[in-house]
């Protein structure tokens, strides 16, 4: 590294040497090149562990008695399964250059439309298939306004937010809706265990599961990456960008009608104030699991490990019985490390 | 003349750089570099794709910092802490990579982080009047400087980049592959306004892969080979080109077309029927068989970028597009993709790269399908087909899996054409397909472009530069003001025929 090699060359022979070297050199060069690379791909969620690691370690510390508990980590998992299965979604959106607002309000009409009497009188298959339906049309309406009706997605979206909890409250004249006896089925995602875990926890993890299939192994994720990077390239390229961005809103939408499935199972309601700022949340952890908001970068473990480190905090104020305000604080200021400290390894990185 | 001898006086260095050293994850691309370039003078870079030249530029520009070496400005040391810091010093670095803002206007752009550093300007007002100073300057009076540069052409960006280099007032003037995006005549303007810098005492130090020009605004030169300096202040207009080459890539370059094919060539491949852009082509037809590679020659401009992209679907128009004789719905890309069509656009970072990606995934990008079943990647065939065109094409260095930001702009290039070098192509057209690719590295590709040819693939080829078509081509089509002027073979024309037909128009164009 800090041998300095002033030669004063001019003419061919050196040139003779250079190519020696140069030969050298070549084999090891681009080897090393990939291991650093993976090295930092890696060590981008290393950090994350760290981070969850170090927040465990808190848990133990304060809350000795309670946090290492099974139950605990139980309601632990079973809280960050809704938002997780959003999470999953938005990431896609977020790599694909875009950006989805309307998940929680999307959800909670999803939860809504399920629990009408009406719905509730086919029995909990259709209600589910219902809440995805209706989660999976409105990720449609997002994407065809955003890709044929080119609009920002932010605005999109946001509107779709707002006009999506107002349905919601229309429909459950704002009262909340109670999954009737009949249904109990439903609910016995959240109560049935196995190997000690609900059976929402596995659905969360297969969706996490097939999500990062569908992004790592599938010419579906390969294209979200470069629709996200660069749209007019991949265009060009032969990609339909605009059918493509419209299916990455209506698997966002899918996927928030997955999380109404759980949410119904964990409150045994619908309710058109079922997640509230979930939107917040999925893009925060999103964002501290690296994913870039311009799009074309990112990975699914990230924005899971971002969660789960944003509902250890949740959980470690709950025990240590601290108020929510705090929290809010706390966890802005994670958000505001994670980006710092990501932007920092991606300046050694290149 | 008289230049000669300025080549021989004992100007003191405006600018010494003395084993400049960068090191890279993997790759050391300055490995004891010199320069010593001289006010008043064309001080011209001579390198291979990934020799370092732009990385040296960078640490000239103060873009990145050198691990070791010094730079010495006037003979004082001078540490060129970020490109703020080397402004100050009184060095504008147009860049290989144009680094403007799209959603900017162009008097915004080029008094870009400096509104009131150098001029004092403040008001809207000034800035406007400056920046329609600067682009006349550049004989550019009529690009309007509210104009947003996103709808500029790749060379109006180029002249908005050197307006934004005048603007300062500079003593050391960089420029990397500036004549990349320009065609004839804006080249001989760059050279108009070089030799007018050079008059007033500032240095320019040029870098280029066209040797012709080298040899017309050059005075020295320096060669780079692997990060080091092989050959430092050679005479520009003297030395054989012969000599240049050898130094450059180690070993002689033929700098030669391929043979055209003896026999005719195969069914026809493309028609047009009256293809029209509103505004930029109006009523083009012509047609491009299997095996027949066809240059479109024209200005910048012209609408021959139009055209091709028109015949893509990438661009609104009218009109009829045959591939085989069966009509292509228009304004839809993936369907050409997919019917057989590949198109390299003009400008590699805009329209080309996924910049994040590594070369394998921007090579196999456009082939995805043929890797996969039901959408499932078979990535051991993906990459195997990466690592093969990696091979096929030089590109370095030769590893797949780095990220293609960190390929040197040549080698980026090469990775754009690599998209297309797959199976089942039947048309590919190639919009200035060797934009910034070294001498030795274009003979390649000139090569492969006929072999491509010889296996029954259609081309339609875009080029600045009248000998490349000239000698790459069967037929070239000569456009000017979105028609198609002249269409003849290849051989029954020469540089000057085209140059006079290209040019002999009613300066209308933007
Ligand atoms: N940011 C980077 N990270 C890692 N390697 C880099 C980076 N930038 C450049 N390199 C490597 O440094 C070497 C020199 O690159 P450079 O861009 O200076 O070449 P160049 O002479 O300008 O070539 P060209 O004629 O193709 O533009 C190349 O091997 C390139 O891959
Ligand atoms: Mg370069």
């Amino acid at each position: 590294m800090t041998e300095v090699n002033p030669q004063k060359v001019s003419a061919p022979e050196a040139d003779e040497q250079a190519r020696v070297e140069a030969a050298a050199v070549a084999p090891s060069g681009p080897g090393n090149g990939r291991l650093a690379l993976g090295r930092i791909g890696e060590a981008r969620h290393l950090g994350l562990l760290i981070a969850l690691a170090l927040l465990a370690a808190v848990g133990l510390i304060t809350a000795p008695d309670t946090f290492a508990t099974t139950s605990n980590m139980v309601s632990l998992l079973a809280l960050a399964s809704t938002i997780g299965v959003i999470t999953v979604g938005s990431t896609f959106v977020i790599i694909g250059g875009g950006i989805d607002l309307s998940v929680g309000a999307v959800m909670a009409l999803a939860s809504v439309w399920a629990t009408t009497l009406a719905t509730q009188a086919y029995g909990p298959v259709v209600m589910a298939i219902c809440a995805i339906l209706v989660g999976t049309g409105a990720g449609l309406v997002n994407g065809f306004l955003i890709s044929y009706g080119r609009m920002v997605p932010f605005i999109a979206t946001l509107a779709m937010l707002v006009a999506a909890r107002g349905l919601a409250q229309r429909m459950s004249e704002r009262r909340t809706q109670l999954v009737s006896q009949d249904n109990s089925a439903l609910v016995e995602l959240s109560t049935t265990r196995v190997l000690g875990l609900p059976l929402l926890v596995y659905i969360f993890a297969v969706v996490v599961i097939i999500g990062w299939l569908i992004l790592n192994r599938t010419t579906f994720g390969r294209r979200t990456y470069a629709v996200g990077g660069n749209p007019e390239a991949a265009r060009l390229a032969g990609i339909d960008v605009r059918r493509h961005t419209m299916l990455l809103y209506a698997l966002s939408g899918l996927c928030c009608g997955i999380a109404a499935v759980i949410i119904m199972a964990r409150t045994t309601t619908g309710s058109s104030t079922h997640g509230d700022l979930y939107e917040l949340d999925a893009i925060a952890a999103v964002i501290i699991g690296g994913t870039l908001l311009t799009g074309g970068r990112g990975t699914i473990i990230g924005s899971i490990l971002g969660l789960l480190i944003f509902t250890v905090i949740t959980n470690l104020f709950i025990l240590n019985g601290l108020n929510t305000s705090d929290q809010l604080i706390a966890k802005g200021l994670i958000i505001v490390v994670a980006v710092l400290l990501q932007r920092r390894s991606l300046q050694t990185a290149t | 003349m008289e230049d000669i001898s300025r080549e021989q006086t004992d100007n003191p260095s405006l600018l010494l750089m003395r084993g400049i050293v960068k090191q890279f994850p993997g790759v050391r691309a300055l490995d004891g570099v010199d320069l010593d370039v001289r006010a008043g003078e064309v001080h011209c870079l001579l390198g291979q794709n990934g020799a370092g030249k732009s990385t040296l530029i960078k640490v000239l520009a103060g873009a990145h910092q050198p691990d070791s070496g010094e730079v010495l400005l006037d003979g004082q040391p001078v540490r060129l802490a970020n490109p703020t810091a080397a402004m100050r010093q009184g060095i504008a670095t147009i860049y290989q990579e144009l680094d403007l803002v799209d959603g900017l206007s162009v008097a915004e752009n080029i008094f870009l982080g400096h509104e009131q550093a150098t001029f004092g300007f403040t008001r809207r007002g000034e800035m406007f009047a400056a920046t329609r100073e600067l682009l006349a300057r550049l004989g550019h009076g009529e690009i309007r400087p509210s104009t947003e540069v996103g709808r500029l052409s790749p060379a109006g960006k180029q002249v908005v980049s050197m307006a934004r280099a005048l603007s300062h007032e500079a003593r050391l003037i960089v420029m990397d592959e500036p004549s990349a995006a320009l065609a004839h005549d804006e080249v001989m303007n760059l050279f108009r306004i070089i030799r007018e810098l050079t008059g007033q005492g500032v240095a320019v130090v040029y870098i280029s892969h066209r040797l012709e020009e080298i040899r017309e605004i050059g005075d020295r030169v320096t060669v780079l080979k692997d990060g080091r300096t092989v050959a430092v202040g050679l005479p520009a207009r003297t030395t054989p080109t012969a000599t240049v080459v050898s130094l450059m890539t180690g070993r002689n370059v033929e700098y030669v077309f391929p043979p055209r094919p003896t026999g005719g060539f195969g069914d026809e491949v493309l028609r047009v029927e009256n293809l029209t852009v509103p505004g930029v082509v109006s009523g083009v037809s012509f047609t491009v068989r299997a095996g027949e590679i066809v240059g479109l020659a024209g200005l910048v401009g012209s609408g021959r970028s139009e055209i091709m992209e028109a015949v893509y679907g990438a661009r609104r128009a009218t009109g009829t597009v045959l591939l085989n004789g069966k009509q292509v719905k228009l304004g839809d890309t993936a369907n050409s993709v997919r019917i057989g069509m590949g198109l390299a656009p003009e400008e590699r970072k805009a329209q080309g790269l996924l910049l994040d990606q590594s070369v394998a995934r921007n090579i196999t990008l456009a082939s995805l399908g043929r890797y996969s079943r039901f959408g499932w990647l078979n990535r051991k065939q993906e990459s195997d087909e990466a690592e093969r065109l990696v091979k096929a094409l030089d590109i370095r260095p030769p590893d797949p899996n780095r990220p293609i930001k960190t390929l040197s702009g040549g080698n980026q290039q090469k990775a754009v054409l690599g998209r297309w070098l797959v199976e089942g192509r039947k048309l590919l057209l190639l919009d200035e397909p060797t934009r910034g690719v070294d001498v030795g590295a274009r003979a390649e590709l000139y090569a492969l472009v006929r072999r491509l040819a010889d296996e029954g693939v259609g081309v339609l080829l875009i080029s600045s530069e009248v000998p490349e078509v000239l000698g790459l081509a069967d037929r070239v089509l000569v456009v000017r003001d979105g028609r198609i002027i002249h269409e003849a073979p290849a051989t029954e024309l020469d540089e000057h025929h085209v140059l006079d037909l290209v040019m002999d128009a009613t300066p209308s164009h933007g």
